[in-house]
């Protein structure tokens, strides 16, 4: 296997650059499957049967903390993957297992907000409105909750083996998937939250 | 679920011979591979190959008996129909056979075989050594394994989906469809669209950074663009399919509210998901074939391909216009004139470039010196028959007009039209095609030419009279009708046209056997003075593909080389990197397989435990440090050797 | 080659001719409406088989004159790259000739979706049209009475359909008529016809919904206005009126005759809102999906359940 050392680590291999411009391929699937999510959604919102609809349910508090836990981790981790391409293992896997964390709050507030519904009597049957919406946020929590294995296990691979082109390839490649699922918070959180209480 | 409401269909006659043939094939095959010990072979060779070539060839095996399956429901319908209020089959039996006959012919019988032939081929077209992904690239076959299988269970075990391949509600809520059938649906399809997903990202990725030194895209053989582009349409249009079985399934068994019919869900969602995928789909599966065509015309009439820019322009706005047209599938829901006459404009706009693709194809044949091998005769065929399907298909985009030919036999016939003549005889041109490169023999030429004849003649008879019936009245999916309405003749005329199918396709099968019987081994690599790189290497192919990779300068390359005598494969052996084997693919889609099983049945704890044990693969996977392994430079030539007597 | 060519054009004109001495229903129209599309279809066919035409001249001479036993064992074909002059040309054709189809497309829509010419100077007759596994309620609320697998309507005079479905996407046709619309169960859809003649027409639902799917016929019967005057105060006088315990009978009831009741069901099950009235006031709506749907909805689950258990 042929090793460029004049491109960062997760670039170096050939076998590597196919994977991340793959992994791109595989983002533009997951754009789709959100957009198509969106698009449902944005069909039924106003389809609130003898249910509740957007503006009596959002809370404000709870929906801003999970923008400021999943954004600052989108900051940590890329300083996680810089820490990386300097080389310093430490300080990579440090930020990557703050990334974690905060994920995992974001993960905690979500699934207290799907509670609380449940328990005002707002569920996933109750009316199509509701369907849409906690399949939507459903999904993208989903990919976190995945997410957040998937990093566990690089970080073990990081901290046993070190940093070498193939553990440097799937952090990265997973930098890639937690900002991806980040800016879908961020359209979740302007389309479907904000947009939900001002109207 | 009480055991006999799991078993069921196995109430009826038909239903438990086909399932008592289907455990009787099975158990021969088991104890053919202990008696012949086999298994270890089969399991090292097979289960866990990750060669692009291989798993090409189990896509094919599975298409062709999955057109064996479909083919049987095929005849069932033509035969309860061919007379009036006819006793064969009753309407629910009907229901199911003509929903699974389309789910298996476009899921289980077309895409594996565009699949399989694109396994293949698109490595050895562009001089490369494996796909990109060759791991995945088995993950994706399993998992299309896992749903096809999954699928097939249901007619034994639960009962088949019966609320036709487009599974529209309210008929399949559970309100109207309350047995499984249509969980089989929603977690089947589900599967193997994972699967097909997986190839997108697989085939892209191969065709865009793994080309052989100095091929660039504009001098890629057409087959390996139509395959970039129907990649692309999947990887955009699969993601909806995969949210519309997903709600389907929240919908009917977690009682969510979708496409309910009650607070606040609609109906017409579902139509509008399943079409925003069911378009691009059917472009999914003529794109190839129309790929296959441009090779075998090109080198059957011995001439380069004409308006080679304009043939990958023309697919890359048909690949475009595809996601633009999905309401034609439902003009008549109502949305308003405004609507419709958009898509019906969108709609035609895609017989232009189709239209350019045809006179191409006849200017390629101008000035050439056409040989009328199998291969050939199928893309012949396939002009006049599919621009029937072509110009059929304008006439439905025109709104008003859908108004009478929608959900008639002009509509079946019409789709019949595009689907046989187009996806059916490209793959079973570019299966003739490429058979002696696959395998080293080639298939036999008269049995060839006589299932063609059998099939093209018989297509016509089975389906050129549903365009008269529907124009007639004769709505589609009716299990019977009365004498009095006068359809008897016609739909005897095409019960006979089926059975001349049934010939034909037995005939195709027949050939398979007769030639690995009685055909001469040893065939040449390049059996038919082809254009492309493939056929610069052996026949069979070698794990490796090529021992020297080519450099290529223009189009056709191997076929200038030819001419100017020189061998495109001359070059210094260096040792071959080459990905092991590994069985987690096909244990982790069994596992897959297991869960969506139990899913199915609503068992949610054993369903959960199995996509534990996927996990865990996937698990084992991630965390495995294996490189693969060289291929020496003395076991290279030592192959090139022996198999030399090819060349 | 050539042989086998002419002989498949011959089956195909046997067929043509074969299948019929009357004209095929779509070519029959005996309304404003089905006479537009079949004049749309027959215009299309006529374009279309130009096209074809064209293709297969083409065809017909590249295989004739190019086929290998034909040309001498040394031609070599030359290499072509292609020709600007004929992509333009088999790119802007098709396009002025979908352009021309476009327009006859955009045309005849509009026309079929609204009042048929010549009958716009009277008040339509509304009929409501809702589906059931597997049968045809009719109502008139203007002449206050409703009939079950069939229609009765005036000739001279353009009718309103008012569609909707009590379960399964349904699509109502009357192919002599109209062409057909679908009728789902959130919304009213709308089709405009009229009758020129006197006559019997053939209806059905074309959309599958199920095992009783083939048998969901009605006819269309076309009067004159004084017969169908007539029929109306027969049936007003004759009939029983439609309670709602009768139309929840009706509505569970998997295929039945036909039947006529001097009032509509309209009154205890009024039908969902049009489709651009939706958007407004959507809490009553579903109020409305609510108390009509689930009464349905229950009653058509017990007989699909009971069936689909004694079926198999």
């Amino acid at each position: 296997m042929k090793i460029d050392s004049s491109l960062p680590l997760e670039y170096s291999t050939e076998e590597n650059r196919l994977k991340i411009f793959g992994f791109w391929i595989f983002l533009g699937a997951e754009i789709m499957l959100f957009a198509t999510l969106f698009a449902v959604y944005f069909t039924l919102h106003t389809r609130t049967g003898s249910g509740p609809d957007g503006a009596e349910i959002f809370e404000l508090t709870p929906v801003l903390l999970e923008t400021f836990l999943l954004l600052a981790s989108s900051f940590t981790i890329g300083l996680g993957v810089h820490a990386m391409r300097l080389g310093n293992k430490k300080a990579m896997m440090t930020f990557f297992i703050i990334t974690l964390i905060l994920g995992l709050g974001f993960l905690g507030i979500e699934i207290d907000e799907f509670f609380t519904y449940v328990h005002e009597g707002a569920t996933i049957t109750t009316s199509a409105f509701l369907s849409s919406l906690m399949t939507l946020l459903g999904t993208h929590g989903a990919h976190v909750t995945f997410g957040f294995f998937w990093g566990v296990a690089i970080l073990i691979q990081v901290a046993r083996r070190g940093l070498n082109p193939q553990t440097a390839n799937k952090a990265f490649i997973f930098s890639l998937y937690w900002h991806f699922l980040d800016v879908v918070w961020i359209f979740i959180f302007s389309f479907v939250y904000l947009k939900g209480l001002i109207s | 679920m009480s055991m006999e409401e799991l078993f069921h269909p196995l109430q009826e006659p038909m239903i438990l011979a086909a399932a008592i043939s289907i455990v009787v094939g099975a158990v021969v095959v088991v104890a053919g591979l202990t008696y012949f010990k086999k298994w270890g072979y089969f399991y090292k060779n097979w289960l866990s190959t990750v060669d692009h070539k291989k798993i090409g060839i189990m896509y094919i095996a599975v298409a062709l008996l999955m057109l064996f399956r479909g083919g049987i429901d095929a005849l069932l319908m033509r035969a309860q129909t061919a007379v009036p209020d006819n006793g064969l089959l009753d309407a629910q039996h009907y229901n199911e056979i003509f929903t699974t006959h389309g789910l298996i012919m476009i899921l289980f019988m077309a895409m594996p075989f565009v699949i399989g032939l694109m396994n293949i081929v698109i490595p050895l077209q562009i001089g490369a050594r494996d796909v990109a992904f060759p791991r995945l690239n088995a993950v994706s076959f399993w998992a299309f394994a896992a749903g096809c299988g999954l699928l097939n269970l249901s007619f034994i075990i639960g009962g088949s989906p019966d609320a036709g391949w487009t599974a529209y509600f309210p008929l399949a809520s559970t309100d109207f469809s309350p047995t499984v059938g249509n969980n089989y649906y929603s977690l089947a399809l589900q599967l193997s669209g994972i699967g097909t997903l997986l190839t997108g990202v697989n085939f892209i990725t191969t065709i865009f950074k793994m080309r052989a030194p100095g091929m660039t895209l504009m001098k890629m053989p057409m087959f390996s663009w139509s395959i970039l582009i129907t990649n692309v349409i999947i990887v955009f249009a699969f993601p909806v399919l995969t949210v519309a079985l997903a709600l389907m399934m929240l919908d009917r068994q977690f009682g969510t509210k979708f496409f309910a019919m009650t607070d606040g869900g609609m109906d017409m969602l579902w139509a509008n998901l399943f079409w925003v995928w069911g378009h691009p789909e059917v472009y999914i599966v003529i794109l190839p074939a129309f790929g296959i065509f441009s090779e075998v015309i090109a080198t059957f009439a011995r001439k380069n391909l004409y308006g080679y820019k304009s043939m990958v322009m023309s697919m890359v706005v048909i690949s475009l216009l595809s996601f633009l047209v999905w309401a034609h599938h439902f003009y008549t829901m109502g949305h308003g004139v405004m609507v419709n006459s958009v898509f019906s404009i969108t709609t035609m706009a895609i017989a232009v470039p189709t239209g350019v693709k045809m006179f191409n194809w006849l200017l390629t044949m101008r000035h050439g010196k056409i040989q009328f091998t199998t291969p050939m005769l199928y893309a012949l065929g396939f002009i006049p028959i599919f621009t029937i399907g072509g110009v059929t298909g304008v006439m439905l985009a025109m709104a008003s007009a859908d108004y009478q030919y929608h959900n008639t036999m002009f509509l079946v016939a019409h789709f019949h039209y595009v689907l046989i003549p187009g996806t059916v005889f490209g793959v079973l041109a570019g299966y003739h095609f490429w058979w002696p490169k696959m395998f080293g023999f080639r298939l036999n030429e008269k049995l060839g030419k006589a299932g063609f004849w059998f099939i093209a003649i018989s297509f016509n008879v089975t389906f050129f009279p549903l365009f008269i019936l529907g124009l007639d009245g004769y709505a589609r999916r009716m299990y019977t009708y009365s004498a009095s309405t006068g359809y008897g003749p016609l739909n005897m005329l095409s019960f006979i046209g089926a059975l001349g199918l049934a010939v034909g396709f037995a005939l195709i099968c027949y050939n398979i056997y007769y030639s690995w019987k009685h055909m001469p081994r040893n065939e040449k690599a390049d059996v038919w003075d082809g254009r492309s790189l493939e056929w610069a290497t052996h026949s069979p192919v070698p794990e490796y593909n090529f021992a020297v990779v080519p450099t290529v300068s223009r189009l056709d390359e191997f076929w200038f080389a030819k001419k100017e005598g020189r061998d495109i494969t001359a070059g210094k052996i260096e040792k071959i990197h080459m990905p092991n084997n590994t069985g987690t693919p096909f244990w982790t889609s069994g596992f897959l397989f297991l869960a969506a099983f139990f899913a199915v049945f609503s068992l949610w704890i054993p369903a959960i435990i199995s996509m534990l044990a996927v996990f865990g693969f996937m698990a084992h996977r991630s965390f495995e440090d294996d490189h693969g392994r060289y291929i020496s430079v003395e076991e290279i030539m030592e192959t090139e050797k022996s198999l030399r007597g090819d060349k | 080659m050539n042989k086998k060519l002419s002989l498949m054009f011959l089956a195909f004109g046997a067929i043509a001719i074969l299948s019929g001495c009357e004209p095929l229903t779509v070519f029959n129209p005996k309304g404003p409406n089905a006479q537009t599309l079949s004049n749309t279809i027959i215009l299309s066919i006529i374009t279309m088989a130009v096209i074809l035409l064209v293709v297969y001249v083409l065809f017909t001479f590249m295989l004739t004159k190019y086929r290998a036993s034909k040309a001498p064992a040394d031609y070599e074909p030359p290499h072509e790259e292609g020709s600007h002059v004929l992509e333009i040309t088999w790119t802007v054709i098709p396009i002025i000739i979908v352009a021309f189809l476009a327009i006859v497309t955009v045309k005849s829509t509009s026309t079929v979706e609204t009042t048929p010419e010549g009958y716009d100077n009277k008040e339509p007759l509304v009929i409501y049209a809702a589906s059931s596994n597997w049968k045809w309620h009719f109502s008139y609320p203007e002449q206050g009475i409703e009939t079950v697998n069939y229609v009765n309507i005036p000739t001279d005079r353009p009718i309103e359909f008012k569609l909707y479905s009590f379960g399964p996407i349904t699509s109502f046709w009357i192919p002599q008529l109209a062409g057909q619309k679908y009728a789902m169960s959130d919304m009213l859809t709308t089709i405009h016809l009229a009758a020129d003649e006197v006559g019997s027409f053939m209806g059905r639902n074309s959309n599958f919904n199920g095992r009783g799917f083939a048998e969901m016929e009605f006819e269309a019967q076309s009067m004159t206005q004084a017969d169908f005057d007539q029929w109306v105060k027969d049936v007003k006088a004759n009939e029983k009126p439609l309670t709602e315990e009768k139309f929840k009978e009706l509505l569970a009831a998997e295929h039945v005759g036909r039947s006529s009741y001097s009032s509509t069901h309209l009154d205890f099950s009024p039908a969902p809102m049009a489709h651009g009235d939706m958007d407004m006031g959507g809490m009553d709506h579903s109020d409305m999906d609510m108390s009509d749907e689930d009464m349905n909805h229950e009653d058509m689950d017990h007989s699909t359940d009971a069936e689909s258990t004694h079926s198999h």
